[in-house]
């Protein structure tokens, strides 16, 4: 069995997440761009756990899944605080700093 | 391999739809189908524990986190289409598909064998082997995973506690208020009017009827208001009407004269009255 597939198909589901991250507005879209570009390494690294014939890939993919966990809550709660300021959940209206 | 190549074009289009749906809700919606698939995958690698963790914490905690602050920032918060900085989408898809590119095309030109496969590292159950590593070599990541997670905590009730800067109102001053209210404007002390409830249609977002037939806008909420999806009173007599000519029988048309038949009367009778 090869795991090339799985390898081609995380950098796929990588590239869409990081487009995505480009190109969408809405703060909370952009972050679940975010999500997808960590499970598709997450993907990555459970393939090449099998490849190598060792667990120390999927512990990785344990440790990526608790810091998404803990960057999401922050995330969250960060959008929510600019959405009760400034009444839009845009990544272009979060723009004070520039002038 | 069966389930990778029913699945892995399933997840590139769920993906794809996240780039190019306009709903925020839609695009959550895509993102569960994607990692549930994503755990299927898990579950032919040799890593059960992963599926699991996938499928209760990702789908079900962090999509459901997304899910609520999606409810609370507003559904319909689309997207705005307006470019800030100048050429940045095409930019962006170019680059994003150059990156692929390179990406798949430097797979492709490595090749890496058989795989060793699991069966030995699994030789105990995933989850004894998982534990095995965990609690020995990666026993102090583990120890700095609960800071992490006990900083997210603090972090996430920080951000979110809002400092109460005037005293909360009781009820007397509240009803003070009112009566203040109705002496200075005329505003009406008391509760606002029920929706209308009429013989085909009594939810909220059906209006009531002033005396002169005419709706009556504090009877439903502004939110439904705000929506557009308010039901016209009017516009569902007129329905009846038609109704009633089909099957050929109306109440002023001297039917029975009873109790039931002057009830169902009342809407179509306001709406004709209104034309």
């Amino acid at each position: 069995m090869n795991i090339q597939a799985y390898v081609v198909l995380s950098a796929i589901l990588f590239t869409i997440g990081c487009v995505g991250v480009l190109t969408r507005r809405n703060a909370i879209v952009v972050f679940m761009c975010v999500e997808l570009m960590l499970n598709a390494s997450n993907l990555a690294l459970v393939a090449f756990a099998k490849q190598h014939g060792n667990l120390d890939g999927q512990i990785a993919a344990f440790f990526v899944m608790v810091v998404a966990a803990a960057e999401v809550v922050v995330g969250l709660a960060i959008i929510m605080t600019i959405f009760r300021t400034r009444r839009s959940a845009s990544v272009d209206d979060a723009s004070l700093l520039k002038y | 391999m069966v389930a990778f190549w029913i699945l892995a074009p399933i997840m590139v289009i769920a993906a794809l739809g996240i780039l190019f749906v306009r709903k925020a809700v839609h695009a959550a919606m895509l993102l569960a189908v994607v990692m549930i698939s994503l755990a299927v995958l898990y579950l032919v690698l040799e890593a059960p524990f992963l599926f699991a963790v996938q499928i209760i914490v990702y789908t079900g905690a962090i999509l459901m986190l997304f899910l609520f602050v999606l409810m609370l920032v507003g559904v319909d918060a689309s997207d705005s289409v307006v470019e800030t900085i100048r050429g940045q989408r095409a930019l962006a898809i170019a680059g994003g598909v150059a990156l692929g590119a390179v990406l798949v095309v430097g797979l492709g030109q490595i090749s890496l064998g058989t795989a060793v496969g699991l069966d030995d590292a699994n030789a105990e159950g995933n989850i004894q082997a998982l534990a095995d590593i965990l609690f020995s070599r990666y026993v102090f990541a583990f120890e700095t995973t609960s800071a992490l997670l006990i900083t997210a905590a603090v972090g996430a009730m920080v951000l979110a506690h809002r400092e109460r800067l005037t005293p909360k109102a009781r009820q007397a001053e509240l009803a003070a208020q009112r009566i203040r209210d109705y002496s200075e404007s005329g505003k009406h002390p008391g509760p606002l009017p029920t929706p209308g409830v009429y013989a085909r249609h009594n939810a909220v977002d059906t209006p009531a009827l002033l005396p002169d037939g005419t709706a009556a806008p504090s009877s439903v909420s502004r939110v439904l208001t705000a929506r557009g999806t308010i039901r016209s009173a009017p516009a569902t007599a007129d329905a009846i009407e038609e109704i009633e000519k089909q099957i050929g029988w109306s109440p002023h048309a001297g039917g029975a004269p009873s109790a039931p038949a002057s009830t169902t009367e009342e809407a179509p009778a306001t709406g004709g009255e209104h034309e």
